[in-house]
């Protein structure tokens, strides 16, 4: 019931699995500079002379049921928001090719730097994607240990991650490891200082790091007009890095600039910055009503460019995959989804007294004082509960 | 070496000299720290004799210094950070407050962030704007960071150790203007909690609390008041986050009064926190009620100007005098 309610009162932000309208697709506005694409919007692979992916069916297969599964995740989310199971929620509905082809392009030893919404990547590096839904619950800030997958916590403020990364690529190098390092972020991140100074300290001490900006066109209501004056990639030139403009609608274009990138990095010859030019379809949390601030007409020219869709008609086109593969799938998808509304559903109460938990590693007198105060708090209701079965006496405590 | 008469600033080389020595993972960054070895040269030395990989210069960019660093210390290392001057932290103010602070908790305690930035800090050089200012209040209400600030040659060489040991981030407050002050260090001798506050005069009339540059005021006060005929305790705090209320509370109920002096301004500063503690703590003991001296709710002045605005050892003498006059 949840997601097809939510598909049927907002029919245009699923519609993976259904044939749109044939139209053409739209292409950028003539000043727009190119975009390195190797599956059109009509399903159909062309070639990149910088670029090239040599995928066997299955690996393609595996790349549309990655897409696929993480947007019934995001749509099952969405609708537990809803619901008022999640307090909020940052869909990625249009930014699954973006995140599943650079997601795909990463070894195991490699270390991702996500923002909030990265859910197809940490899909890629194998999160149970109910371990996202915990912040969004409200009864963590994250939670999960990022060095069992090597993908960090959600970062919220705007663009902190990039320097994260930058350091912990720093390190990689000084180590002498050959792995890389992928930080991602938003058009709207790459106005913040905290960008440009890791674009400053990855250049100046040449770290491993790949910068995946999915410019998705909307920084919640401001369009990228407000963000830049040049095309996103071009910022790279500036700090002596290349940048490359790849069309992130395409999980096989994502796929192959990534995995170049990230080869670069590995090589030692420093950071690159990839412009995945993409769409977000939905809103930028369930908290927005992009009706207020968008046209209907420019987010159904994205439709046209359906990540998902488009590999379906190459798939179909090059007899790839099978009617028995689709139906699997949508069971498959099926399953994912009642597991994560399950699991969000059971997600226990934290203790109160968590709250003075991991504050810090060492202990702190003033942490170990309050947690005392609120445990004695806690216990004189407890106490008069037990005395005479009356409700507590509305003790001030705590401190 | 085992027992030096140092300056402060040299004592934290020696301590960083040792901390580089020691462990592999232990890294040096800022701006300037390198050739030139800090505009204080406190780093003096450490680069030519550990390399750029260990001892890094950086690019001028307060965030960019505490993010990279927060990222390293994700990847295992320790970084110790120097941030130029006080006034120079607020750019790297988000980095330290809502990703180093936070970043264990966030967690759950799976990772650690053993980061320490270290502020020179505090007034009386005759500096320029934003040279001078005493912002630790401003770390210390921040859950997740520790603060802490020496006074002496043996606790800046002694409590780096442990803030570099620690897996916690800590903000090192370098008194500034006592860099060039004196002082014995014994570099074998087991050195007591990082966060112990210290009794650096004993006496029996009132409790001077104090931390990083007071202190020596206060034990100037003291003394003067000796010739008064009064015996005034002086505690030295040493940490801000966490405040070692136990031995404060200790002398308070020794003394009965308390004046708190700090060169931050009065206005939301450390010395309201420790008053109402000690109040809380103490309200039976209490003879007066706890005093502050600092600084003014103004900014920083030009220098011509600041030795009105710091408390000076008479404005530090008139507190006591108003509370020995309840």
């Amino acid at each position: 019931m949840t997601v097809e309610s939510t598909a049927a009162r907002k029919p245009r932000r699923t519609s993976g699995t259904k044939r749109a309208s044939a139209k053409k697709a739209p292409q950028p506005k003539s000043s727009e500079p190119p975009l390195v694409q190797l599956l059109t919007p009509e399903g159909e692979r062309v070639e990149h002379p910088d670029y090239a992916v040599d995928l066997t069916p299955e690996e393609l297969r595996g790349l549309y049921r990655d897409m696929v599964l993480t947007r019934r995740f995001d749509a099952e989310a969405t609708a537990l928001q809803r619901q008022g199971e999640l307090g909020l929620w940052a869909s990625l509905l249009g930014q699954e090719a973006a995140q599943i082809g650079s997601g795909r392009a990463l070894r195991d030893d490699d270390y991702v730097f996500p923002t909030y919404r990265e859910h197809g990547v940490a899909w890629c590096r194998g999160v149970d994607p109910t371990n996202l839904l915990g912040m969004f619950r409200g009864v963590n800030h994250g939670g999960w240990d990022p060095s069992t997958n090597n993908f960090h916590l959600y970062t919220i403020v705007i663009g902190s991650q990039t320097l994260h990364a930058t350091g912990y690529a720093m390190g990689v190098a000084k180590d002498g490891a050959d792995s890389a390092v992928i930080a991602y972020f938003g058009d709207g991140a790459s106005s913040q200082g905290d960008v440009a100074e890791s674009f400053t300290f990855s250049a100046v001490y040449n770290a491993p790091v790949v910068f995946f900006c999915q410019n998705n066109q909307w920084a919640i209501s401001e369009p990228t007009e407000k963000q830049t004056r040049v095309p996103l990639y071009q910022r790279a030139q500036g700090y002596g890095f290349p940048g490359v403009r790849v069309d992130g609608n395409d999980v096989l274009a994502c796929l192959a600039v990534t995995r170049s990138a990230l080869e670069r990095a590995r090589r030692g010859e420093g950071p690159t910055l990839v412009e995945a030019f993409t769409y977000r379809m939905g809103a930028h949390t369930t908290s927005d009503d992009p009706t207020k601030y968008r046209a209907d007409e420019e987010t159904e020219s994205w439709q046209a460019k359906d990540p998902i869709l488009r590999l379906r008609r190459y798939l179909e086109r090059q007899g790839l995959a099978d009617d028995a593969f689709f139906v699997a799938l949508e069971e498959e998808s099926e399953t994912l989804g009642k597991r994560v509304r399950e699991v969000v559903r059971a997600m226990p109460q934290p203790d109160s007294l968590a709250i003075f938990d991991h504050v810090y590693a060492d202990g702190h007198a003033l942490v170990d004082e309050e947690r005392a105060q609120f445990t004695a708090y806690q216990a004189s209701f407890e106490d008069a509960d037990a005395a005479d079965g009356s409700e507590g006496n509305g003790s001030e405590g705590g401190n | 070496m085992s027992v030096q008469k140092l300056p402060i600033a040299k004592a934290i080389n020696e301590s960083l000299r040792k901390a580089l020595e020691t462990d592999p993972k232990v890294l040096i960054m800022g701006e300037d720290v390198g050739k030139l070895g800090g505009v204080f040269r406190v780093t003096d030395g450490l680069q030519k004799d550990f390399g750029e990989g260990r001892v890094i210069d950086t690019p001028l960019a307060e965030s960019g210094i505490v993010g990279t660093a927060i990222g390293l210390a994700l990847r295992g290392y320790r970084p110790v950070v120097e941030i130029q001057f006080d006034g120079f932290v607020f750019p790297a103010y988000d980095q330290i407050v809502t990703q180093l602070a936070k970043m264990h908790a966030r967690a759950l305690g799976k990772i650690k962030m053993p980061v320490v930035i270290r502020i020179p800090y505090g007034g009386g050089i005759g500096a320029v704007e934003h040279h001078s200012e005493s912002p630790e209040a401003l770390f210390a209400h921040v859950a997740g960071l520790k603060v802490v600030s020496p006074s002496t040659a043996s606790d800046a060489y002694w409590m780096m150790q442990q803030a570099i040991q620690s897996d916690d981030p800590v903000i090192f407050f370098e008194p500034k203007r006592r860099y060039w002050d004196k002082g014995e260090v014994n570099t074998e001798a087991i050195p007591g909690p990082l966060h112990r506050a210290r009794v650096a005069r004993e006496g029996t009339d009132l409790t001077l609390a104090a931390y990083g540059p007071m202190v020596k005021v206060c034990l100037e006060a003291a003394t003067a008041a000796e010739e008064e005929g009064r015996s005034l305790e002086v505690l030295d705090l040493r940490s801000m986050s966490p405040i070692d209320f136990d031995t404060l509370q200790t002398s308070v109920e020794k003394t009965r009064r308390l004046v708190v002096v700090h060169e931050a301004p009065v206005f939301y500063g450390s010395g309201a926190e420790i008053a109402a503690r000690i109040t809380e703590r103490c309200f039976y003991h209490l003879e007066a009620p706890v005093l502050r001296v600092g600084g003014y709710h103004a900014p920083y002045p030009p220098a011509r100007l600041e030795d009105d605005y710091l408390p000076g050892l008479d404005r530090v003498l008139d507190a006591v005098d108003r509370s020995l006059a309840y």
